[in-house]
């Protein structure tokens, strides 16, 4: 979505929620994005990987919630008032994940967009839509829909792959 | 423009289905004598609607078919045609093949056109007002002899110690050579006979003013044809039922998805939870000038939240007349292949139940239903031998006790044969205790590949056996239970939860975690002595429970928590049984007894080994509900519940 308007005249900017996962900002599509809540007690689920917390009932459904600090092994995976949970709305499959902290919402247009590198990052590159410039900042952008339905985070059944 | 009809083909094939439902139920409970013009003109719209969707959608043979048939009905309702009892015999058969077509065209089979020809044909030659093919002469003087009129009313129960003559009458069933056979007949039974009472009143002083005597033996074969044994014994359901007459029939009604109604259910859910929150919020107000009023007007959002609730369940619901409503064409076919009488009685049609329990009770329990006519009662002439009346009685019923719905199936035939079955158990291995209730004879024949049947018929021998009621039923979160007495009849009885959106549940404690066990599951809870517990060498414990030994799983050690206690002495032990096999799971503690909503762990997740899904308690929290199945160990140690040890 973002190559195809990278020759645009004049460019509607996209919009993305930023969030840090320790000492880095990372971007994803606004529109994913469902709302953002503080952390709850979860219920364990059995035999799950770690980063898989457990499942919450958001309004009468049964909802995971993903502790990306632990899965990509960076931060510190502590839950206080003040933990955040981005619940998103993927293929009208509902996930919560948890980070360090929410930022803001940026408008990017394409130019600030740059390829992502190769390594370097905890995410697998396969994964990045590219990086970001934002004045001094400087964000991930996360492909989140390739990520979470992807076989790694083990959301989905393997049927459904 | 080109618009695509294919996207309206599944709401057609879906009411087809239900005006093919509707033709048949009328056509069952018709009143030959004195056809009620509304019945008619529903059977004549049901088949209007069919004809003009199929035409709409160039279904031809589906058209075709139904283009003959509503020719037919119109004149019928319009009075120009009498109806016979063989037309209703064609009609149902129509229905029949008619519903094959609509299944054909929605899996996009082959249609069975010979068979769609065949029925046109017949329906065709209803029309015929010709004289009859098969020797009406000496079926008219047969039945102005006395001794069959008494026949005839023999098949109305006045004479029920008269089981020769019933058996005549019902061996005279209006099989296919029996089509065409009154046709003669017909002029003289105009539409408008005589008979005030439709159903009983056979015998009675006809009125004088009204009724010349040359037109009583024209009625006597007619009334007959329709009302023998089987055929009749809708009439007796359907007086039953006329208060409610035709449940769900009239009032008008929108079609919702299922997806719909499930949100709604579930934000209804959300409402109470957060409803107890605000209660337990306004507590905290005592003593402030609010307090009063805040409390009052929590009060009232209680109220409005449950009721809120309760009509949102209730929306999912249907009257269990949708799984009755089939059984007298399935009694009626059924007791005339197999020479049998049956009466069936309907109770409680319009006790409701989960629309997904519907769908699923349907095979279970004609299932059921076949066997009780083909195994449980008689032929008239042994029920003659046994002193009992030559018709059978069944009786379907369904009621509500708790927060289930019962449906028991009551047969007054030979009941279940104790030492038979016992005799087969030895024979097939299963294990037996010394001397076994009758309950526990009865729960055997639920074994796997159990059946009692000494020739295997066409009718019951489908290979699909007790068992698969059992599980099909335990699916549902039902169990069964029978009761039988040689000689008086069998009943069986089913415990469903009224909906499949709930679970009767046992709530249970294993470390810091709570988890709900199904209740139908769960046989017994005991805290077992140090000495009960045994330890193998190679794969974990026993528990002797009443001298038998069952496997010991520890919750904790499948979930990989950490639990309060290592102990089996010191924690409790459930007793559970799936799978027909029983096995004690130990836990920390039992919580208390609930019912829980049922919710879906693969809408946003996956499905987790072990959990059947997941609940969401009073506190808002979630609770996963273990799939007691997945808990038993694979290398169990005997394949039916544990050793035996007398």
């Amino acid at each position: 979505m973002i190559e195809a308007k990278a020759h645009a005249g004049r460019e509607i900017p996209q919009e993305f929620l930023t969030f840090s996962l320790g000492k880095e900002e990372y971007a994803i599509d606004i529109l994913r994005v469902q709302e953002i809540r503080g952390y709850e007690s979860v219920t364990a689920i059995a035999n799950a990987p770690e980063f898989i917390k457990g499942v919450i009932n958001l309004r009468g459904e049964i909802v995971p919630i993903v502790d990306l600090r632990i899965k990509f092994r960076v931060g510190e995976a502590k839950y206080d008032q003040f933990t955040v949970v981005i619940i998103l709305n993927i293929f009208k499959r509902v996930v919560g994940i948890v980070v360090d902290g929410v930022s803001d919402v940026t408008a990017l247009v394409s130019e600030q967009i740059k390829p992502p590198p190769e390594f370097g990052i905890a995410f697998d590159s396969q994964y990045l839509l590219g990086l970001g410039t934002l004045d001094e900042r400087m964000l991930i952008i996360v492909d989140i829909e390739k990520l979470m339905s992807s076989e790694e985070m083990a959301l989905v059944a393997q049927a459904e792959n | 423009m080109n618009i695509d009809m294919s996207q309206f083909h599944g709401v057609f094939f879906e009411e087809s289905e239900e005006h093919l439902a509707d033709m048949e139920r009328v056509l069952m409970a018709l009143d030959l004598s004195e056809p009620d013009s509304e019945e008619l003109n529903t059977i004549f719209r049901a088949a209007h609607s069919i004809k003009g969707g199929s035409g709409i959608f160039g279904f031809d043979a589906l058209a075709s078919v139904t283009h003959v048939l509503e020719n037919l009905l119109d004149r019928i309702r319009k009075g120009s045609l009498a109806l016979r009892a063989d037309m209703v015999d064609t009609f149902l058969l129509s229905v029949d093949v008619l519903r094959g077509i609509v299944d054909a065209y929605r899996h996009g089979d082959a249609i069975d056109m010979p068979a769609a020809n065949r029925v046109c044909e017949r329906l065709e030659r209803l029309t015929d007002a010709g004289p009859a093919q098969q020797a009406p002469e000496e079926g008219f003087g047969l039945f102005v002899e006395p001794q069959e009129a008494t026949a005839g009313a023999e098949a109305y129960g006045l004479f029920e110690d008269n089981p020769p003559a019933g058996e005549s009458a019902s061996s005279q069933a209006p099989g296919d050579e029996g089509y065409g056979f009154f046709e003669a007949l017909e002029p003289a039974a105009p539409p408008s006979a005589p008979v005030q009472d439709p159903g009983y009143g056979f015998f009675d002083p006809l009125p004088a003013d009204t009724t010349p005597p040359s037109e009583t033996p024209a009625e006597i074969p007619q009334r007959r044809a329709s009302d023998q044994g089987e055929a009749r014994t809708d009439r007796r359901a359907q007086n039953r039922r006329e208060a409610d007459k035709t449940p769900g029939g009239d009032t008008s009604s929108i079609r919702v998805g299922v997806e719909k109604i499930d949100q709604l259910i579930n934000l209804a859910g959300e409402l109470v939870i957060t409803q107890s929150m605000l209660s337990q919020l306004g507590k905290e107000l005592e003593g402030s000038p609010l307090h009063e009023k805040m409390q009052s007007a929590l009060t009232l959002l209680e109220r409005n939240t449950r009721e809120m609730q309760e009509s949102v369940m209730s929306i999912r619901m249907l009257p269990i007349s949708f799984v009755f409503s089939r059984f007298p064409r399935v009694v009626r076919d059924l007791a005339q292949k197999l020479g049998k009488e049956v009466d069936l009685i309907l109770e409680g049609e319009n006790t409701e139940l989960d629309k997904g329990l519907i769908e699923k009770l349907v095979d279970p329990m004609t299932h059921l239903v076949r066997n009780a006519i083909d195994h449980g009662i008689e032929t008239p002439d042994i029920r003659a031998q046994r002193g009992k009346a030559p018709s059978g009685r069944l009786s379907l019923s369904a009621f509500h006790q708790g927060g289930n719905i019962v449906i028991e199936i009551l047969d007054d035939g030979g009941g279940l044969n104790r030492e038979r079955i016992l005799a087969k158990a030895r024979e097939n291995g299963l294990a037996l205790s010394e001397n076994p209730s009758d309950q526990e004879v009865w729960q055997l024949i639920f074994a796997p590949g159990f059946s009692t049947a000494s020739v295997v018929t066409d009718v019951s021998g489908r290979g699909v056996g007790m068992d698969v009621v059992k599980k099909n039923i335990a699916a549902m979160g039902g169990r069964i239970e029978i009761e039988s007495y040689a000689g008086m009849g069998s009943k069986f009885s089913i415990r469903l939860p009224l909906t499949l959106a709930i679970l009767d549940g046992m709530s249970l404690a294993v470390g810091a975690e709570t988890y709900i066990v199904p209740l139908a599951c769960i046989i017994e809870s005991l805290q077992p002595r140090p000495e009960d517990i045994k330890s193998l060498a190679a794969s974990g414990r026993l528990v002797r429970v009443r001298g038998e030994y069952l496997p010991l799983i520890a919750l904790h050690e499948f979930l990989h928590v950490e639990p309060r206690s290592r102990e089996p002495s010191q924690g409790i032990v459930l007793i559970l049984e799936a799978d027909n096999r029983k096995f004690a799971l130990f836990v920390d503690e039992l919580l208390g007894q609930q019912q829980v909503v049922i919710k879906s762990l693969e809408t946003h997740y996956r499905r987790i080994p072990g959990m059947s899904g997941a609940t969401i308690l009073g506190d808002g929290r979630v609770a996963l509900i273990l799939d007691v199945e997945a808990l038993i160990p694979q290398d169990a140690i005997a394949s039916n519940g544990g050793l035996s040890h007398d």
